[in-house]
């Protein structure tokens, strides 16, 4: 409760005891009024002053007003105790308001408590405390145990467990020495870092991570757009019904001015939508929340409500089903040695950086010498050819053999085969297995299990060889053999299949497949972790690169939407009962206020729930957690 | 370029949203989002006339909300 909250709580204390006065003191004509004007003028001078200032502004259909006009009204006709009793529970209300949405605001912020308050840098006159944004690149700084990184950098000197969770919701605790990447964010668990920094603390990722979940705002779900224009036309409608429901049934069915006018302020008290625009992005926000502490992090509101609906996913192979980490596991030369073959494919592959080539020359060991080396071309989704001590060597698939009219040797298995030839003549073949991630089998029968229509995989890969991953991971579809270009081309096959209202999810690495992650109606990039591309390219990012993360992230969007279509159809139902009641001469007014604030508060602490959508706690934040831990802060 | 500005104040998401409104229609800002839940503003607007631009949000702010307070 801050001190606007407690003055308020005292004009309502004050009020109700007036009110209570009034209504026991038994008199009559002015001094009735009178008496009864005391604690309207307590409770609600606040809320006409502000009315009356909204008209100059011309902002009829303020809140203020609407409850300033109804409690008049009430005075009008002699309603008394109704038109304070007005005051008294919207200004209850507004407290009520007013403080759940603080508390939430609260959970909030606790669940984003990972900004790093300052950074210790190394100085010619030893440590000295500065502020993160002061730390250049380049800089020196020391992290010790307890203490959290503030800025992305390498370490130089020392060793130490970090721990990740704030990042990645990952609990087990990561060892980082000497050449090792240490990401802002993560915290020292024991040990002592020195670190040269690497990033401004402007890019470093903590900063990047708290920018893209503070703009999320920016990016509505549609629900929430309908809701706002919804609201921008419910109030002059409940407004004109109002005086329609004042004005008619006394002149053309012989009502009761009064009585009907009594109707009427009931329709202006509940004119109010602020039940309905106050849940909805909240909602949202609780839910992209609560998925970024189990470290998925949603860049909008529309893209979590979309997720509710995903029907077909798509995966990349490389890097996202299977490790990415590629290990020569057979040399077949057709003549001439193992070695030979090897120095053959190493020497081909020297100039290009794909994690084949990479395998290859680790697989290889030796210093390549680049001047043998000339002519290198590296050939789209084929292979590489290169000329090497004045021979023309050609590495790569067996397509690439085809193209160049070298008879090649068919091998079986579901690896990636790399085919080698010298001037034409083939020497071999070189097989390159990558292992497929521990949890991708299991993450994906959970996807089928929470209703995924289709799973497919998109690879480069032979379609023998993907298919044979494909019914190992127990995926329904495989387009293989696909160029780099190739996967916006599936991606864009596979929009035309969902229905009209599922959506397709593709999920990358963000490397190389920034296209087909924007193309799907959601992009989901994984292991973002310190990858710029992963974090700009996709709509969803997975800070670290399990696959199980996509189910937790189906979890929270579809809880979310649940809550979101509670909220609506509690706030809407609740609104239309009162609304019947009182043309039927059933509600009073100070029971339609009741239940328009109730259901609002109703509704905030509802939406309050999406924060735990991911099934991780947020009761506790960090700092709680390492106090709780014994460590000093 | 886009900044971002603590907003504090801002007590219900139909006011926010007003507010988002106004200040989207002032002139050279490109787009403009009230986070309600963090409190923040965030405004994107031409580097070169940021500053008169932020000038005219905290008029506007004062003007559509006086309740609320835009921290620069």
């Amino acid at each position: 409760m801050n001190k606007v909250h407690k003055k308020d709580l005292y004009r309502i204390f004050i009020g109700s005891a007036l009110f209570a006065a009034a209504l026991l003191i038994p008199a009559k004509g002015a001094w009735k009024a009178a008496l009864f004007l005391l604690p309207y003028a307590v409770t609600g001078a606040d809320v006409l002053l502000l009315a009356a200032r909204n008209i100059k502004k011309g902002r009829i259909f303020d809140e203020n007003l609407l409850m300033s006009l109804a409690s008049i009204g009430a005075f009008c006709i002699r309603e008394y105790p109704e038109a304070v009793a007005v005051m008294l529970f919207y200004r209850v209300g507004e407290l009520a308001e007013s403080y759940a949405v603080g508390k939430a605001r609260r959970s909030i912020s606790a669940l984003m408590d990972i900004r790093p308050d300052y950074a210790v840098k190394e100085t010619g006159e030893g440590l000295i405390r500065v502020d993160p944004e002061d730390i250049a690149v380049g800089d020196v700084i020391v992290v010790k145990t307890g203490e959290r990184v503030p800025l992305d950098g390498i370490v130089i000197e020392g060793r130490a467990f970090v721990d990740t969770a704030a990042l990645t919701g990952e609990s087990v605790p990561r060892q980082v020495q000497a050449g090792d990447e240490v990401i802002s964010g993560f915290i020292n668990s024991g040990g002592l870092l020195k670190i040269k920094v690497e990033k401004t603390f402007g890019e470093s990722t903590v900063v990047r991570i708290l920018e893209l979940v503070e703009d999320s705002a920016a990016r509505k779900a549609k629900t929430e757009s309908f809701i706002s224009r919804f609201a921008r036309y419910y109030t002059p409608i409940v407004v004109i019904g109002a005086v329609f429901l004042a004005v008619l049934p006394p002149l053309f069915f012989s009502g009761i001015w009064s009585d009907w006018l009594m109707r009427a302020l009931i329709f202006l008290v509940i004119s109010c939508p602020c039940a309905l625009v106050i849940s909805v992005p909240l909602s949202f926000f609780g839910g992209i929340g609560g998925a970024s502490k189990s470290g998925i992090l949603i860049k909008g509101g529309n893209y979590l409500e979309a997720l509710a609906k995903a029907e077909i996913i798509a995966f990349d192979k490389t890097g996202t089903l299977t490790k990415g980490t590629f290990r020569v596991t057979q040399i077949n030369p057709e003549n001439g040695s193992s070695r030979y073959l090897l120095r053959l494919a190493a020497y081909a592959e020297s100039y290009s950086d794909h994690p084949v080539s990479r395998s290859i020359k680790e697989a290889f060991g030796e210093e390549i010498d680049p001047l043998r080396v000339t002519e290198a071309e590296e050939i789209s989704g084929l292979g590489v050819r290169v000329r090497m001590d004045g021979q023309v060597i050609l590495a790569g698939n067996g397509k690439l053999m085809d193209a160049n009219g070298v008879r090649w040797k068919v091998s079986e298995g579901s690896d990636t085969v790399v085919h080698v030839a010298v001037d034409g003549e083939y020497k071999g073949n070189i097989v390159i297995s990558d292992e497929i991630k521990e949890d991708s089998a299991a993450a994906i029968a959970e996807l089928k299990r929470q209703g995924i229509e289709k799973t497919v995989m998109l690879t480069g890969d032979l379609r023998h060889v993907g298919e044979k991953t494909a019914s190992e991971l127990g995926i329904d579809a495989v387009y293989a053999e696909l160029l780099p270009e190739g996967k916006v081309i599936a991606v864009e096959a596979l929009l035309n299949e969902t229905t009209a209202k599922g959506k397709l999810v593709y999920v990358g690495d963000g490397i190389n497949d920034a296209p087909a992650l924007s193309r799907a109606d959601i992009g989901i990039a994984m292991g973002a972790l310190g990858s710029d591309a992963a974090l700009e390219a996709a709509d969803i990012v997975l800070m670290d690169d399990s696959l199980s993360k996509i189910s937790t992230a189906l979890t929270i969007s579809r809880k979310t939407h649940g809550i979101v279509i509670q909220n609506i159809a509690m706030a809407l139902g609740f609104k239309a009962l009162v609304m019947v009641l009182g043309v039927l001469g059933y509600a009073t007014m100070w029971a339609a206020v009741f239940a328009d604030v109730g259901v609002s508060v109703l509704a905030i602490a509802n939406a309050a729930r999406a924060l735990n959508a991911g099934g991780v706690k947020h009761g506790r934040s960090m700092r709680q957690t390492r106090e709780k831990a014994g460590f000093k802060i | 370029m886009k900044k971002r500005y603590v907003l504090t104040g801002i007590d219900c998401a139909s006011c926010a949203e007003k507010l988002e409104n106004a200040i989207k229609k002032i002139d050279g800002v490109r787009d403009a989002a009230i986070n309600f839940m963090t409190q923040k503003l965030i405004i994107e607007a031409g580097e070169e006339r940021f500053d008169r631009v932020l000038d005219k949000v905290a008029s506007v702010v004062r003007r559509v909300e006086p309740g609320c307070t835009l921290i620069l």
